[in-house]
């Protein structure tokens, strides 16, 4: 525990500076927030493996990571270039960040529907959205916020806001791209998104995370909150390729209104340790959501997804389907749990975690659960975890198909599903060639 | 083109056959016949290589190759072809990208340049008229959610883009109605040709009434016990197959014809 006394402090001397740099440009409840978040953190610590929900994921390393927040000045010798290969061609409007640090001449928000409002927090700190910020941001903490999302609290300074008037459509997607690139220390950044969909309003978000530098080391602790307004949609990518020797815990929050739809598909292909909780509500009747996502990872890899789908209302619907490839010597945790309370009845509740082993130092701990409480629900969940099949194998082999091709394709086939319903084709693509870069042939038809 | 020497093999550490030889040459079909658990499913699966069975003893060659020596994707590129008696099903491949990549692999095998996928739907829609197949199963993942017929179909199909030298059908027609049998086995004549040969497995002569064999072998307890021309067929649809037991329980050695 010295350790980790000793890496409290160290964020705390990072705070005490980014605090007093900050007292006048900052709206004082900004201050207010980051100083009980710092408080909380230092409290709570990060999360060890004796807390249930962790059990599986030993967070030790970032602790001791030494990991620095970045103030500025990281990643400056990026070009455009550089950073062009991490951009959706699909996304006309995009915010990018380096390091934790937003970086205009990157960015492009010019050619937004009117209304919509991409911008990054220093400029709507200081601009007329300054009120949405704080009627979003600055809630009482949750009693339940683990020492990850107060330590985001802690160095809320960068981040994005998506503001949707009632009834505008962002047509184009929206990126919001989050790079590291390597520093004199090991950066800890801490992103932190906001969006907000007000009734009758739609966009497609597509939240990228990267690294640079090939195998830079860094830990991303980032925060996204999603208000879906009544009948809005929302469509929500999150794409997490950092360097395998990246640290990334992120947190997903979204709150449905009346018949908001909310369509979120996760790709995890980076990081050698990474952790996404999602906690989605559907707070108010007929709410529908999507939660899908796809975990890629090899040899000393570790991937965590723990979902919470919150049924709170009558005649809601939610669909999870996640899926996990785990090749070498990888380890990956699913935790999904689907709550329905008393009212909420006639809930549609559907969840699956599938699991394709590529090796037998692959293992996998799932755990779907159903908890209900309303008596006229139609609930579904189940999990699988298991090999590719030999009678399959031998089919394609009996065929003239390499063994190592007859691998992969059938891979690439259990991951289908999942690909298909993405409808970012750069992103479709970078999962092709993810789950395909061991196959010489190319496989579209 | 393939010789088959006194070959044992076991599956689950049960022997099932016990010294089958067996030539075929160039040009032919032979029909490979008998009760069921007599060992013709064995006998195609060893030929193609599957892995859960086990040569032994024999030997077999293929245009004068080891062929036991070799890899199931080996043979395949070398030219033999299993059609299987329960096609499996790949979710999630598309049959026209799994045909693809088996036919690209055969063409890079030969020193030939690969088809990109524009010409392969060409050539595939040529082949796909063989055996009257929907466009739309291209598409569709390979044999799931097809109908029995579709799936032998596909079979069929597949033995067509890839044209082998030997192809050996398992139980093509079981599962077949009227209708898909004289599809299916049209399909196969028109495959059929000097350069090329054909082992057809089955339980029932009337595979043989569409597809008209040079030779007939009947397997019985894991070794051809009779060999004859496609009147032995015939003689078995009539008598079925207890008098074979009957001579092979009395030992006797099995003579031509019927």
């Amino acid at each position: 525990m010295v350790q980790a006394t000793t890496e409290k402090s160290s964020y705390r001397t990072a705070f005490d500076a980014m605090q007093s740099a900050d007292e006048h440009a900052l709206p004082a409840w900004v201050l207010r927030l980051r100083e009980t978040a710092m408080e909380r953190f230092e409290h709570i610590g990060f999360p060890t493996t004796d807390v249930e929900d962790w059990k599986y994921t030993n967070t030790g390393a970032i602790a001791k990571g030494a990991f620095a927040p970045v103030a500025a000045g990281a990643g400056e010798e990026l070009s455009a270039g550089d950073v062009g290969a991490f951009l959706a061609p699909e996304a006309s409007s995009r915010l990018v960040f380096v390091n934790g640090i937003y970086r205009a001449e990157f960015s492009a928000t010019e050619n937004l529907p009117a209304g919509v409002v991409v911008a990054d927090f220093a400029e709507a700190f200081a601009g007329e959205h300054e009120s949405v910020l704080r009627s979003y941001l600055a809630r009482p903490s949750d009693p339940e916020t683990d020492g990850f999302n107060a330590l985001n609290a802690a160095f809320l300074r960068e981040g994005a806001l998506v503001y949707l008037p009632k009834g505008a459509q962002a047509t184009r997607p929206i990126q919001l791209l989050f790079l590291s690139a390597p520093a004199a220390q090991a950066a800890a950044v801490f992103p932190r998104v906001l969006v907000v969909a007000e009734r009758e309003s739609a966009a497609t978000i597509i939240e990228s995370y990267a690294s640079a530098a090939g195998e830079s080391r860094s830990f991303t602790n980032a925060v996204v909150e999603v208000f879906v307004g009544e009948n809005a949609r929302v469509m929500h990518y999150k794409v997490q390729r950092e360097s395998e020797a990246a640290f990334h815990i992120a947190t997903t929050n979204a709150k449905l209104e009346r018949s908001g739809v909310y369509d979120l598909t996760t790709i995890t292909l980076g990081a050698q340790l990474s952790r996404h909780g999602i906690g989605v509500r559907l707070a108010h009747e007929g709410a529908e959501c999507w939660v899908d996502g796809l975990y890629l990872v090899g040899t000393g890899q570790h991937a965590d997804t723990h979902s919470l789908i919150d049924h709170s209302s009558p005649r809601c619907a939610s669909h999870q389907l996640y899926k996990g490839i785990l090749d070498g010597k990888s380890r990956a945790v699913f935790n999904g749990k689907v709550f329905v309370h008393r009212d909420a009845q006639q809930t549609d509740a559907q969840q699956s975690n599938k699991n394709l082993l590529l090796s037998n130092e692959a293992r996998v701990d799932t755990k779907p659960q159903l908890e209900i409480y309303a008596d006229d629900v139609k609930c579904a969940h189940g999990a699988t975890v298991g090999q590719l099949e030999e009678e399959e194998l031998f089919y394609l082999v009996s065929r003239g198909l390499h063994t190592d091709l007859a691998r992969n394709l059938l891979t690439y086939g259990f991951a289908e599903e999942l690909v298909e319903k993405i409808r970012i084709e750069s992103i479709k693509q970078q999962l092709d060639e993810a789950i395909l870069n061991r196959l010489h042939a190319r496989l579209e038809v | 083109m393939l010789e088959i020497r006194d070959l044992h093999a076991r599956v689950e550490g049960k022997d099932i056959l016990r010294g089958v030889s067996l030539t075929v040459k160039r040009g032919e079909v032979h029909a490979i016949m008998g009760p069921n658990g007599s060992g013709k499913s064995t006998l195609a699966k060893v030929l193609a290589g599957h892995p859960s069975y086990e040569v032994t003893g024999g030997e077999v060659l293929f245009d004068g190759k080891n062929l036991l020596e070799l890899e199931p994707d080996e043979r395949a590129r070398d030219g033999i072809f299993l059609a299987f008696q329960y096609p499996v099903e790949i979710p999630g491949v598309s049959n026209a990208q799994f045909l693809r990549l088996a036919y690209n692999e055969k063409r890079k095998h030969l020193g030939e340049e690969e088809l990109d996928p524009l010409e392969f739907k060409d050539l595939l829609k040529e082949r796909a008229q063989i055996v009257e197949m929907d466009a739309a199963l291209m598409s569709r993942s390979v044999n799931e959610g097809f109908s029995g017929g579709e799936k032998k179909r596909n079979e069929i199909l597949q033995m067509a883009v890839l044209e082998p030298k030997l192809a050996v059908l398992d139980e093509t027609d079981s599962g077949l109605d009227i209708d898909a049998l004289r599809i299916v086995s049209e399909g196969v004549n028109k495959l059929r040709h000097a350069d090329n040969a054909i082992v057809l497995v089955t339980h029932y002569q009337r595979l043989l009434n569409y597809i008209v064999p040079d030779y007939v072998h009947v397997l019985y307890k894991g070794r051809i016990v009779r060999s004859g021309g496609k009147e032995l067929a015939l003689a078995l649809e009539e008598k079925g197959y207890d008098w074979i037991k009957d001579e092979a329980a009395e030992g006797q050695p099995s003579a031509v014809g019927a």
